[in-house]
């Protein structure tokens, strides 16, 4: 190995650092990921095997003829993937690229575990193992939670005595791991292997198929990390440096995303693992009974264009509501029409709005809503007992005051923004059911609240329409 | 084993917990896209392993690996950068 690599091997590591870095902040945002883009391709461009030699400049063999085309097909795939998937699938194209590349991870791992040569101590041995069972793991997982995005099988999957035998499952995984990181080599070896890879793909999806598909977001954060870790231990295997790094970084800073979603929605992550949270609607029908007497008052587009057009601060709550209807150009376009007629508007954006943080703030990018007017939970909660008119797009869970009011609800003390604070809160809304959390809203019920019903673009477009005519 | 390779890990663990501890949640979408993509390392072991491969099943399984990992580093970082070229602010 020449003497230079490992200095430029710190160059890569540190733009991958200030890669990540840049990435927090909007105006650095993409300027970041460009960074730590240059930081990969400079390490496959230095790429040295195990024992020194440069990847490049070997004789060219068959091998090399299937890495290109590999790569090439691979190109091929992502910028598909990356370019024709609609803003509202984000969510879904992130999980399957993660889950490819926890299987890379997985195969890797295999593949040095089960060669017949090459270093197997205990140490080296349990990188590949770890590697194997967590990449094939988050496969499969990100497998079953691309499918719950896309609304198959989306409901949890439960059933008596599932926690106990998922663990009994993953017992009998790790107990093949620890007796394989010492016993790596013999035919007994490979067969223990071959069961413990099937074991941890069928793992992955047994842990998934019990959790929400609301929840899906989480779970994607958290494979997203395990494969950061997976990649980790490939790189302790082959001894790679480069991966290492790159690796433990996503696997810590994926960990502490999670925390920080699971902490949004007021829910310690086993809750959410374990929890198998949308399934129990007992607390929820006992919800429902509290609100039997009370009704909802509903609004047309011109009354609901008038209260608008007369109010001086409007906030706008969008929720996943927003992205099934595909209607944030509408909500850009009314935001723009209130703007010219000097009315202030701020769109509140509640963290786990949408199915993925920060997905409401993607959707309404896309319109080219400036990133200013978006205002974060806890900066607008302050400010919404000055406002006229808070407008709910297909948000639910996250405005439903029963967070704050009522202690026998799922979500109490899940942060919420206080759309119920402003003067009048318009709710548009398909229909009376209830939000991913399958819980009532008491928002609806109050007296300041107006329902709008109907499909959110065509009664965006009609309250375009009338804000336009007033 | 090497000693530093494990000195280096337990700190990435840290700077890992320490780059990301204050991103605003509007970013937490292109941030997870972003560091998905930055795992898509494990190409680099894709390309590492198909080029020793000696037999054809390695052969078969390394070429997969090397698809998915190019597809799992190319996909991600332009899904991250189509998100983040949207972040745009108001022109007047």
């Amino acid at each position: 190995m020449s003497s230079t690599i490992p200095y430029i091997i710190i160059g890569v590591s540190v733009l991958f650092i200030i890669g990540i870095k840049l990435l927090a902040s909007p105006k650095t945002a993409r300027i970041g990921n460009l960074v730590a883009a240059a930081g990969m391709l400079i390490a496959l461009l230095i790429l040295h095997k195990t024992n020194g030699e440069y990847v490049w400049s070997q004789g060219w063999s068959f091998n090399y003829t299937l890495i290109a085309i590999g790569t090439v097909i691979g190109l091929i795939i992502g910028a598909i993937g990356a370019y024709s998937v609609k803003m509202t699938s984000m969510p879904q194209m992130v999980a399957l690229f993660n889950g490819v590349g926890g299987g890379a991870a997985a195969l890797v791992a295999s593949l040095e575990f089960t060669k017949p040569a090459g270093d197997k101590s205990a140490f080296i041995a349990a990188a590949m193992l770890f590697a194997t069972l967590i990449g094939s793991l988050s496969f499969s997982g990100s497998a079953i939670a691309y499918l719950k995005l896309e609304g198959k099988f989306e409901k949890p999957h439960t059933f008596p005595g599932q926690n106990i035998l998922n663990g009994l499952i993953l017992l009998v995984i790790l107990g093949l791991c620890g007796w394989l990181t010492f016993n790596a080599t013999g035919g007994n070896a490979t067969m223990a292997f071959i069961v413990m890879f099937s074991l941890s793909l069928f793992f992955g999806v047994a842990m998934v198929m019990p959790i929400g598909g609301a929840d899906m977001p989480v779970v994607i954060s958290m494979l997203n990390s395990f494969t950061g870790l997976a990649v980790a231990a490939d790189g302790f295997a082959i001894n790679n440096l480069a991966m290492v790094v790159a690796g433990t970084l996503v696997g810590s800073s994926g960990t502490l995303l999670t925390l920080l979603m699971c902490k949004a929605m007021n829910r310690p992550v086993t809750n959410v693992l374990f929890g198998a949270f949308g399934s129990s609607g007992g607390a929820g029908a006992a919800g429902a009974s509290d609100l039997a007497g009370k009704t909802v008052k509903s609004i047309q587009a011109d009354e609901a264009a008038l209260l608008l057009s007369y109010a001086q601060q409007v906030v706008i709550v969008p929720g996943y509501g927003m992205a099934v209807a595909q209607a944030q150009h509408q909500v850009r376009e009314l935001s723009d029409e209130l703007g010219k007629r000097g009315i202030e508007v701020r769109f509140a954006i509640h963290p786990v709005a949408g199915r993925m943080p920060g997905h409401m703030n993607v959707l309404l990018a896309e319109a080219n809503v400036p990133y200013d007017q978006l205002v974060e939970m806890e900066a607008i909660n302050p400010t919404m007992d000055r406002v006229d008119v808070c407008l709910v797009i297909g948000a639910n869970d996250v405005v439903n005051p029963a967070a704050r009011e009522d202690k026998t609800s799922p979500i109490y003390g899940m942060p919420i923004i206080d759309a119920d604070r402003a003067k009048t809160v318009i709710v548009m809304k398909r229909s009376m059911a209830a939000g991913f959390a399958g819980i009532e809203n008491l928002l609806f019920y109050k007296d300041n609240t107006r329902m709008l019903f109907g499909d959110a673009k065509a009664s965006l477009t009609a309250l375009i329409a009338a804000v336009k005519a007033s | 084993m090497d000693t530093n390779v494990l000195f280096i890990f337990i700190l990435s663990i840290f700077l890992g917990f320490e780059v990301i501890s204050k991103v605003p949640s509007m970013l937490h979408t292109p941030l997870m896209s972003g560091t998905n993509a930055i795992h898509g390392i494990i190409l680099f072991g894709g390309i590492l392993v198909l080029a020793d491969a000696a037999t054809p099943l390695a052969r078969t399984l390394g070429f997969i690996a090397v698809v998915f990992g190019s597809a799992n580093v190319f996909g991600g970082f332009m899904v991250t950068d189509r998100m983040l070229q949207m972040f745009k602010k108001k022109k007047k």
